[in-house]
C-alpha cells in the first residue's frame, strides 16, 4: 500500500524537515519511503510545499503528489480549500489550528466527502516547549493521533538521528504532547 | 522452470540501509570507491555531492586529495593530469558548469582517462532555471564520454561505484557520466542499502591499477602514467599524420562499452542481488505491448507506475528504460521494440530544428527493421516542469486512439507544456 502525504508550511517551519523525519521512521520500520521538497528558491516565511510517500514495495514514481492520502498544515494561516484540492476519498487533513470549530469550518469551505479532519495546537505546543515557533515536529504528532503510519520507536529513532541531545529530547516530548492534545473535529 | 535463486554475496541484513538524498548517495559511493583526487566547483543542485564530500575530507574519513579547484573548467583540467597520472579521479557538475567543462571534456576522453563524473541533471540558460532537465547531458553527446542514467537514489549509488569499474577496465579506459536528475533524485530522501566499505574496495580491487605498456626508449613495460622518473607525454601534437588513427581508436574503444556494462550489472547482482535490466536498457511489459514508451531517468518510475496501472485495465503497453545513452545501443533497441505498434520516445531534451536527441538514436534503431513501428517524440519537463501521471495516462490513451486511426501526426509533441 502507498501513502502519500503533503506537507503545507512556510520557509523555516521545517516541513521538509518533519517530512524527512517521516521518511527516515518508516524505512527503520521496513517500510519504503521517499520525501522531498516543492522545489524552489527558499524564502524565510513563503509558502512551500514537501511530501513524503511510504509504501511497502519499491517506490517508482517520481512526480509530485497530486492526490494526497493525508495533508498535514503547518501554518494557521494556510487554512484554505486550496490545502485540500486532490484529497482522496476518506482523506485525513490535519491542521496546526486553536480556536473555534465554526470559523474552521468557514475557512475551509465545503470539503470532499469522508475526509477527516484533525486539529493540533501545534503553534501553542512548539512555542510552550521549543520555545520557537517551530510546528513541524508538533504536526507529527498530529498524524500520529490520526494514523500511526510509522510505529513510535522508529519515530524516536528517526528524532534523534535528525536533532542531538536536548533538542531531540524535546522534540518528543512536543510530538507526544501534541499527539494527546490533538482532537477529531469531522 | 524453476528460476534459480540467486544468493548475493553481500544480502540485505550484510549492506546498511541509510535514508539520503541522490547527491549524498553519490558522495557516499565516491567515498567508498577509493578515489585519490575529487576536484570540484559547487553548483545547483550537484552542490551537496560537493559539501558532503568534503565533509568527508575534513573530518579525516578519506585520503583523497579534494581540489576546491575557481571554476569547472578547471575541475575537469584537474582531474585529467590526476587521471594521466594514474590516479582515481571524480568531479561533479551540471548545467552551466558543464557547459564551461566542455573543452575539457573532449580532451579527457581522446586522453583515454577513465573519470568519473556525476552529472546532476539540470536545465541550460537561459532563461535562468536550476531546475531538472537533460539539456546538459544531451550538450556532451558527442564529447566521447561514457553515459550512464539513473532512474532512483539506489540506482544514482550502485551506478557511481559501478562506473569507476567500467572506465577503468581495460578493454574500455574512458570516462563516464552518471547522470541523476537534479532535485527529483539530487534533493530527494529514499531510503538505499550501501555496501560495507571493504566489499566496495574487493569489487573495484583496490585503488586504480595502471596498465602497463612497453617503451622503446625505456626498453621495457612502464606504467602508462604521468611520472618524472619516467616521462611520458599525453595529448601530443597530432595533425592529418596520426590524428585520424587516433581518433579512430578512440570510437572504437566504445564497442566494448556494452559487454563490459553488461558484465559489471551482472556481478553487481552476484555481489548485492541488485541490477538494472541487463545493464544497457530494462523493459518492461514490452512483449506483447501495441504502444512502447521509451525514456531515461526519474520520469522512466513516474511512467511505469502509469503502466503497470494501465495494463491492470488491459492496455497493451510497455516502456523500455534505458540506462546507457552512449554508447547508444542500437541493436538492443531495435530487437525490444521490434514487435510494437507504436513506440513513443520521451525525453527532456530539445535540438531546437531537429527532433529530441534520444528520438534521432531510436529513429536510427528501427530504421534497419523490416517492418517499423510508427514513432513518435514527446518532449516533457523542461526546466524541471514535473511529469503528471495523469498527462501520461492521457498521452498512453491517445496513442491507442492514434493506433486505431494509424495517424500519427505531428511527430514532435509537448507533454505538459501550455499552449
Amino acid at each position: 500500500m502507498l501513502i502519500e502525504i503533503t506537507w503545507y508550511g512556510r520557509g523555516g517551519q521545517g516541513a521538509w524537515t518533519s517530512s524527512n523525519i517521516l521518511a527516515m521512521a518508516a524505512a527503520l520500520d521496513g517500510k519504503h519511503a521517499q520525501s522531498f521538497p516543492a522545489f524552489g528558491p527558499e524564502r524565510s516565511g513563503a509558502p512551500m510545499l514537501a511530501f513524503t510517500r511510504i509504501s511497502d514495495e519499491p517506490i517508482e514514481i517520481h512526480s509530485m503528489v497530486y492526490n494526497p492520502d493525508v495533508v498535514i498544515v503547518l501554518d494557521d494561516s494556510l487554512i484554505s480549500p486550496k490545502v485540500y484540492a486532490g484529497i482522496k476519498e476518506n482523506g485525513v487533513l490535519i491542521l496546526n489550528y486553536e480556536g473555534g470549530k465554526e470559523s474552521l469550518f468557514k475557512r475551509l469551505g465545503d470539503l470532499p466527502q469522508g475526509v477527516k479532519v484533525y486539529t493540533t495546537p501545534a503553534t501553542r505546543l512548539a512555542l510552550e516547549i521549543l520555545k520557537a515557533n517551530i510546528t513541524n515536529t508538533a504536526m507529527i504528532g498530529g498524524l500520529m493521533k490520526a494514523w500511526s503510519i510509522v510505529s513510535w520507536g522508529s519515530l524516536e529513532k528517526a528524532v534523534k538521528e535528525r536533532f542531538k541531545g536536548a533538542v531531540a529530547d524535546k522534540n518528543i516530548d512536543l510530538i507526544r504532547k501534541s499527539h494527546d492534545l490533538t482532537v477529531k473535529v469531522k | 522452470m524453476t528460476q534459480a535463486v540467486v544468493k548475493p554475496q553481500a544480502p540485505l541484513e550484510k549492506q546498511v540501509m541509510m535514508t539520503v538524498n541522490g547527491d549524498e548517495a553519490v558522495a557516499y559511493a565516491v567515498k567508498q570507491s577509493l578515489v585519490d583526487v575529487v576536484a570540484a566547483y559547487p553548483i545547483t543542485p550537484q552542490t551537496i555531492i560537493v559539501e558532503k564530500f568534503s565533509e568527508f575530507v575534513a573530518d579525516g574519513e578519506v585520503k583523497t586529495e579534494f581540489v576546491p579547484v575557481e571554476s569547472e573548467h578547471s575541475a575537469m583540467s584537474a582531474c585529467v593530469g590526476a587521471a594521466a597520472a594514474g590516479a582515481r579521479a571524480f568531479t561533479a557538475t551540471s548545467s552551466q558548469g558543464l557547459a564551461l567543462m566542455v573543452e575539457i571534456l573532449y580532451i579527457a576522453s581522446a586522453l583515454r582517462l577513465p573519470i568519473v563524473m556525476a552529472v546532476v541533471n539540470r536545465a541550460l540558460s537561459a532563461p535562468i532555471n536550476i531546475h531538472n532537465d537533460h539539456s546538459d547531458a544531451y550538450l556532451m553527446r558527442d564529447s566521447g564520454w561514457i553515459q550512464l542514467f539513473a532512474e532512483n537514489v539506489q540506482e544514482a549509488y550502485d551506478t557511481t561505484i559501478q562506473a569507476f569499474k567500467i572506465a577503468e577496465d581495460e578493454r574500455v579506459l574512458l570516462p563516464v557520466a552518471v547522470n541523476l536528475d537534479g532535485f527529483f533524485l539530487s534533493h530527494t530522501l529514499e531510503n538505499i542499502y550501501m555496501l560495507p566499505d571493504e566489499v566496495v574496495h574487493e569489487f573495484l580491487g583496490g585503488y586504480r591499477k595502471v596498465s602497463k605498456v612497453r617503451v622503446d626508449y625505456f626498453d621495457e613495460e612502464v606504467p602508462l602514467a604521468l611520472n618524472p622518473a619516467r616521462p611520458l607525454s599525453f595529448g601530443n601534437l597530432d595533425l592529418y599524420d596520426y590524428y585520424f588513427e587516433h581518433k579512430v581508436q578512440q570510437v572504437e574503444a566504445m564497442k566494448s562499452v556494452p559487454e563490459v556494462v553488461r558484465e559489471v550489472n551482472e556481478e553487481w547482482f552476484k555481489l548485492t542481488g541488485r541490477r538494472y535490466g541487463d545493464g544497457i536498457l530494462d523493459p518492461f511489459e514490452v512483449e506483447d505491448a501495441d504502444v512502447v514508451l521509451v525514456g531515461m531517468g526519474s520520469g522512466v518510475g513516474t511512467v511505469r507506475s502509469v503502466v503497470r496501472r494501465l495494463r491492470k485495465e488491459g492496455l497493451k503497453v510497455g516502456l523500455v528504460k534505458l540506462r546507457m545513452f552512449r554508447p547508444f545501443p542500437f541493436k538492443e533497441v531495435a530487437e525490444v521494440l521490434k514487435n510494437a505498434k507504436v513506440v513513443a520516445v520521451m525525453e527532456k531534451g530539445v535540438s531546437p530544428g531537429s527532433y529530441g536527441p534520444l528520438f534521432l538514436e531510436v529513429n536510427t534503431a528501427l530504421y534497419d527493421l523490416k517492418s517499423r513501428p510508427a514513432l513518435v517524440n514527446y518532449v516533457y519537463g523542461l526546466g524541471g516542469r514535473d511529469l503528471v501521471p495523469d498527462l501520461v495516462e492521457g498521452m498512453i490513451r491517445g496513442l491507442f486512439k492514434e493506433l486505431e486511426k494509424g495517424v500519427f501526426e505531428p511527430k514532435l509533441r509537448y507533454l505538459g507544456v501550455r499552449e
